[in-house]
């Protein structure tokens, strides 16, 4: 993955907006964290594959960045985002690494499911 | 001497922190070993620095960095069971014990080594752990192969008393070593952490803490 750069992100969320496509979406502490931090309030959420359809996507910020796809009837949202990547088949994949490098957050868009 | 051994873990990597110079005493001796792993670590929250993989890349990534510690422990037999890491808790419970029990009969393994349920920390090390002792409880008291189980989460010893067998595996420390480094997505990071901390990790990583399931009796 490299850096996000907003404009060529801003330019792949266009292409997927507007059909239906497939959402990977996960926010994590890692399960250990509450083991090695015990006043560390551990939460996270995942979905796979979910089939959304949005009309606007658009990732905002200075870095680490936020994205916010409008749906018909709700948002999707995730902040951040640090890093991107196209993958050979055209799925848009973003993710949040933390400062040791560790995964926070991803958001990845596909035309066919993951 | 062991007939056969079967380990049974969720995430590539389990297998060596905690076990990889047990196994590879044993495959020195000659032991058979048979490593059931549930996932690939597909959320593994490690990407390197700067980041040489991503979440569609790492399954594929964990799974050669398995096969390369498999091979440098002496593990000749591995199987994907194709589960998705964090999901183990919510699977059906049968399937998961069936598909164990499938390699438990196949195997007919003297020794098991898991997870010790309860104890372990991670949702898929405890279900892990769990779907083992089901598929362990189908068979007849008699029939059961013993089941050694690593634990450690911090209430393990209070709860569950000293380990009671504690493996110096000095002698193999350098595969086990070669074990954790294979699985370098993952490791990289806590073994830079380790080696700043010196002494007390290395001295942590020669010894091997089990506890022998003991099995509830029968009400
Ligand atoms: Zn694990």
């Amino acid at each position: 993955m490299q850096p996000i750069r907003v404009e060529e992100v801003q330019t792949a969320l266009n292409r997927f907006a507007n059909q239906d496509v497939y959402l990977h979406l996960e926010t994590t502490n890692g399960a250990y964290a509450s083991h090695h931090n015990e006043r560390f309030f551990s939460a996270g959420a995942y979905i796979r594959n979910g089939r959304i359809r949005f009309s606007r996507g658009k990732i905002v910020g200075k870095g680490p960045y936020r994205v916010g796809l409008r749906l018909d009837f709700g948002w999707v949202y995730a902040e951040g985002l640090t890093d991107w990547e196209v993958t050979d088949k055209g799925q848009l994949l973003l993710a949040g690494h933390d400062y040791e490098g560790k995964l926070a957050v991803a958001l990845q868009l596909s035309y066919e499911p993951f | 001497m062991e007939r056969h051994i079967l380990v049974v873990f969720p995430h590539p990597d389990d297998e060596a922190f905690g076990v990889s110079g047990t196994l590879a005493l044993h495959a020195e001796n000659g032991t058979p070993i048979t490593y059931a792993c549930l996932t690939l670590g597909e959320m593994g929250r490690n990407m390197g620095k700067p980041p040489f993989a991503n979440r569609e890349t790492l399954p594929l990534i964990r799974k050669k960095e398995l096969e390369d510690a498999c091979k440098i422990i002496g593990i000749k037999d591995l199987r994907l069971l194709g589960f998705r890491d964090k999901t183990i808790e919510f699977e059906d419970e049968e399937l998961l014990s069936d598909r164990i029990g499938a390699i438990i009969a196949e195997t007919n393994p003297s020794l098991i080594i898991t997870f010790y349920p309860g104890y372990s920390v991670h949702p898929d090390h405890d279900a892990c752990g769990a779907a083992v002792i089901r598929a362990v409880e189908r068979l007849p008291k008699e029939k059961r192969p013993t089941v050694h189980c690593v634990a450690f989460a911090k209430n393990c010893e209070q709860e569950l008393g000293k380990p009671d067998i504690v493996r110096d595996v000095s002698s193999v420390i350098d595969k086990k070593m070669a074990a954790i480094q294979a699985h370098r997505s993952q490791t990289e990071g806590l073994m830079k952490a380790a080696s700043k901390r010196g002494g007390d990790a290395l001295a942590w990583l020669k010894t091997e803490r089990f506890w022998t399931y003991k099995w509830k009796k029968v009400l």
